[in-house]
């Protein structure tokens, strides 16, 4: 507690101030490091491990008891059987055993090899499981009466199973099998590619659309507010609900809304599958182009999706500029393009480009919209999309994790070239 | 009336305007009513030149209804003429009433926007700046009509697909007539079904908790730590403040491997728990910022004095800073409730079972082709509504949050 009379050394407060800081910081620090920051050095950690989706499960001993055939009075001999096998497809399992106590009324007979009785305790080790192996241990017991008296099953008391395996996520051994994998394959650079272009376009689209959309709504009007309110609508839906709806939208096959309207407008006499079509081939002066259709509708998306952030922050700025300076203008005779292209936009630079530079980065680790608008299909492949492709689909995730390594360098790289040349005011 | 840049302006503002509205209230006319319409947006563009030209002696001379109105009927004569009564290449007789309200509705369109776009224009040529103003009124305006219908249509789409049946969908995709006389229970089939047999109830509680308890364990972290970074003075501080949003340069995709990996081996994937644990570390830091940039706006003369009083720092965040802070508060919040409820890569990769499935987990699941379409445009719907309501009723503090600094997309 401070207490205002006593003087207090000067030194000493800050440093309890300080204490204090740290305090209440350490949470959000320990959260963030453990889930984030964590996670980005084991993301390099795994991108060098030949580790496939099925390794996670790691090897272990698994165990089935029964007694067989299930005893019916007393007196009778039956056989305790063990099922033991290695539940991994790869791994072997070393120092593997398993321990059991047997409830009252069993009376055990002779144990064979790997295994010992002591009491009514059996144990047994098998050495070394090779990957998938099996094998049964079989107990010759005969039945009491009290067995069937205190309803007791072997079943009741699990057997209890040891072992160990090499967990290839914590070995030390390490590849660059991944790596290699991921740049020699055909697909990478295009993949690139079509991040770079869904990143620049999207980010692009979504500004221009921003910036139009604040135009509109920066004049008072009836319904200026429900307009505002509704134009935010694409980035505040969740974007499970807009792209589901896009697809419907968009969908070639009957039933497709969108395409049964170009029909009918007699803009188009087939459908056009503006999801799952790579390219359509078109000739300008006799030269052939493709223009990637799919590529093309998720750009839109893109941009449809997320121009109503680009606009509030656009439209806020605008709103503080000083009017003074139009009606100036206005004086002088400056018409209404000059003026939006002489104060207007030097006075927006500054947001525009910060919002150039953080959609940019965020439509590169965009990864939801494109997947559930194609999947990833028709040349819409990006490098977040190739991520999950690598790590779940082909259930490889040391590839998966070497792509998200690539991600995150491509995004260091931009990142440094932004913060050197962004304008240091706005933020 | 000589020929001037000004006139050909005129003719290219109404042969834009009877192409839109012509495609626009010929769609509407499809979707409402269900009748398969031939919109003639060629001859509507012929006609919108002609009356564009025609506009110019009519605009100045009238009052404003009486103007337009006269643009309306120059229109809707010059249609009903040229297309021989067939307005919408579809004889009269096929739905009357719904052919009559659109072509009065596009006719209406049509001098309203002709009228807007060219009053105070003589035809005549005038300078550089009067034609500037000319051509941003024909820009805004189609803003505004653009922008409303290219928001509004996948929405429009998802709502009324959900309350149609798969058959009439696939019958003709343009008909999105509500057939009102079958009764509530008939019209929201799909979203009973959802809830009685695609366990909707669950998935909806599951959203609820996770977002709610996602917005008190953020705000239980960032509260504190923003009155540090805002208030207190330590080493580190100015560095901290600063590179709070580098976390979120960080992509999700690049924290699901390493994640998954963990959570699978430690049980915490198929469970809330471990959203519970994802979702906090990636809203805490945003919150951070907005926060702190709040708190630091704040006179510290207050806390100074509370300080005086022989308050603890606590006693300061609780009963003098936070009191101030709440507007803000309520922004983050909503902001954070948000990002929480839309979540979708970590719902989706961590949940399999179906009694821990968030709403985008749940919907994501209702996409395969033996459930029909109606079914999934339904749970979007459900998906959306909580989170549209919430955003409208309490817009204002949406908006200052979205805006406070910086936000995540």
């Amino acid at each position: 507690m401070t207490h205002p009379n006593r003087p207090i050394h000067r030194g000493s407060l800050e440093k309890r101030e300080a204490k204090l800081a740290y305090v209440m910081l350490i949470p959000t620090f320990l959260i963030v490091l453990s889930i984030v920051l964590g996670p980005l050095l084991a993301n390099f950690w795994i991108s060098a491990k030949p580790v496939q989706l099925g390794d996670l499960r790691s090897a272990r001993v698994m165990v089935n008891e029964a007694l067989r055939p299930r005893p019916k009075v007393a007196g009778e001999e039956v056989m305790l059987r063990y099922r033991v096998r290695n539940s991994s497809q790869g791994d072997e399992i070393t120092v593997a055993g398993l321990t059991d106590t047997l409830p009252v009324g069993l009376i055990i007979g002779d144990v064979p090899d790997p295994c010992a009785l002591s009491g009514r305790t059996i144990s047994c080790d098998f050495g070394t499981l090779e990957p998938k192996q099996r094998l049964d241990v079989l107990i010759p017991i005969t039945v009491e009466q009290a067995y069937f008296d205190n309803g007791i099953r072997p079943r009741d008391d699990k057997a209890v199973t040891t072992g160990s395996s090499q967990n290839v996520l914590t070995s030390l051994e390490f590849t660059f099998d991944n790596f290699r994998k991921v740049f020699s394959g055909p697909e990478f650079w295009t993949v690139l590619k079509v991040s770079l272009y869904y990143t620049i376009f999207g980010t692009l689209g979504a500004l221009v659309l921003g910036l139009f959309a604040a135009q509109l709504l920066n004049t008072a009007f009836k319904g200026r507010n429900i307009l505002r309110g509704l134009l935010l609508f694409p980035y505040v839906a969740p974007v499970i609900a807009v792209a589901f709806a896009w697809v419907l939208l968009l969908d070639a096959g009957p039933g497709g809304t969108f395409n049964a309207m170009l029909i009918q407008m007699g803009a188009t006499e087939e459908p056009i599958n503006f999801l799952g079509q790579r390219a359509i081939p078109y000739s300008v002066f006799g030269i052939q182009f493709e223009f990637p259709m799919a590529l093309t509708t998720v750009i839109v998306f893109e941009a449809w999706r997320y121009f109503p952030l680009s606009f509030l922050f656009i439209l806020a700025r605008m709103q503080s500029v000083n009017s003074e300076m139009y009606e100036a203008a206005e004086i002088d005779g400056a018409t209404p393009f000059q003026q939006f292209w002489s104060i207007s936009l030097p006075q927006l630079v500054g947001i525009l480009s910060v919002l150039f530079l953080l959609r940019f980065i965020w439509t590169f680790n965009k990864f939801d919209d494109i997947f559930l608008l194609t999947g990833g299909a028709a040349g819409t492949r990006t490098l977040t999309v190739d991520v999950y492709e690598q790590a779940f689909a082909v259930s490889n995730l040391g590839a998966g994790a070497a792509v998200a390594v690539v991600v995150f360098l491509v995004l260091l790289v931009f990142s440094l070239i932004f913060f050197k040349f962004s304008p240091q005011d706005d933020g | 009336m000589r020929m001037s840049w000004v006139t050909v302006f005129g003719a290219l503002t109404g042969s834009i305007w009877g192409a839109v509205w012509m495609i626009v209230v010929g769609i509407l006319l499809m979707l409402v009513s269900g009748i398969t319409t031939h919109p003639p947006v060629g001859i509507a563009m012929g006609i919108g030149a002609v009356v564009g030209i025609c506009a110019f002696a009519i605009v100045n001379r009238f009052a404003d209804r009486i103007s337009m109105a006269l643009l309306s009927v120059l229109t809707l004569f010059a249609l009903m003429a040229i297309t021989l009564f067939q307005p919408f290449g579809v004889s009269m007789a096929n739905g009357p009433v719904y052919q009559v309200a659109a072509l009065l509705i596009w006719a209406g369109l049509m001098g309203l926007s002709m009228h807007m776009g060219l009053v105070g224009y003589t035809g005549e040529m005038v300078s550089r700046y009067r034609f500037e103003v000319l051509i941003i009124r024909l820009l805004k305006g189609l803003g505004f009509v653009l922008f409303t219908i290219v928001v509004a249509l996948p929405f429009y789409v998802m709502v009324m697909t959900s309350l149609k049946s798969q058959q009439s969908l696939l019958g003709n995709p343009l008909d999105f007539s509500i057939d009102l006389g079958q009764g509530t229970a008939s019209l929201f089939r799909s979203y009973v079904e959802l809830f009685t047999d695609y366990n909707f109830g669950i998935f909806l509680m599951n959203s609820t908790i996770v977002s709610v308890l996602t917005v008190f364990i953020t705000l239980a972290f960032a509260i504190p730590g923003a009155y540090a970074v805002a208030r207190l003075r330590f080493k580190g501080q100015a560095l901290l403040s600063r590179s709070i949003l580098l976390i979120y340069m960080v992509p999700a995709i690049v924290l699901v491997i390493p994640l998954y990996a963990v959570f699978s081996q430690a049980g915490l994937r198929n469970s809330l728990t471990g959203l519970l644990v994802v979702y906090p570390a990636t809203t805490i830091p945003v919150a951070l910022y907005m926060l702190q940039g709040y708190f630091r706006g704040l006179p510290s003369e207050l806390e100074e004095a509370g300080l005086m009083d022989g308050l603890s720092r606590i006693g300061v965040i609780l009963k003098i800073t936070l009191p101030l802070a709440l507007p803000a508060l309520a922004s983050v919040s909503l902001y954070v409730f948000m990002i929480a409820w839309n979540e979708f890569l970590f719902a989706f990769m961590f949940l399999d079972d179906l009694n821990m499935f968030t709403l985008s987990r749940g919907v994501v699941s209702l996409n395969s082709s033996e459930v029909p379409r109606q079914h999934l445009m339904a749970g979007a719907v459900v998906a959306t509504v909580p989170v549209l309501v919430l955003f409208l009723w309490f817009e204002r503090y949406l908006v200052a949050g979205l805006t406070a600094g910086s936000v995540k997309g």
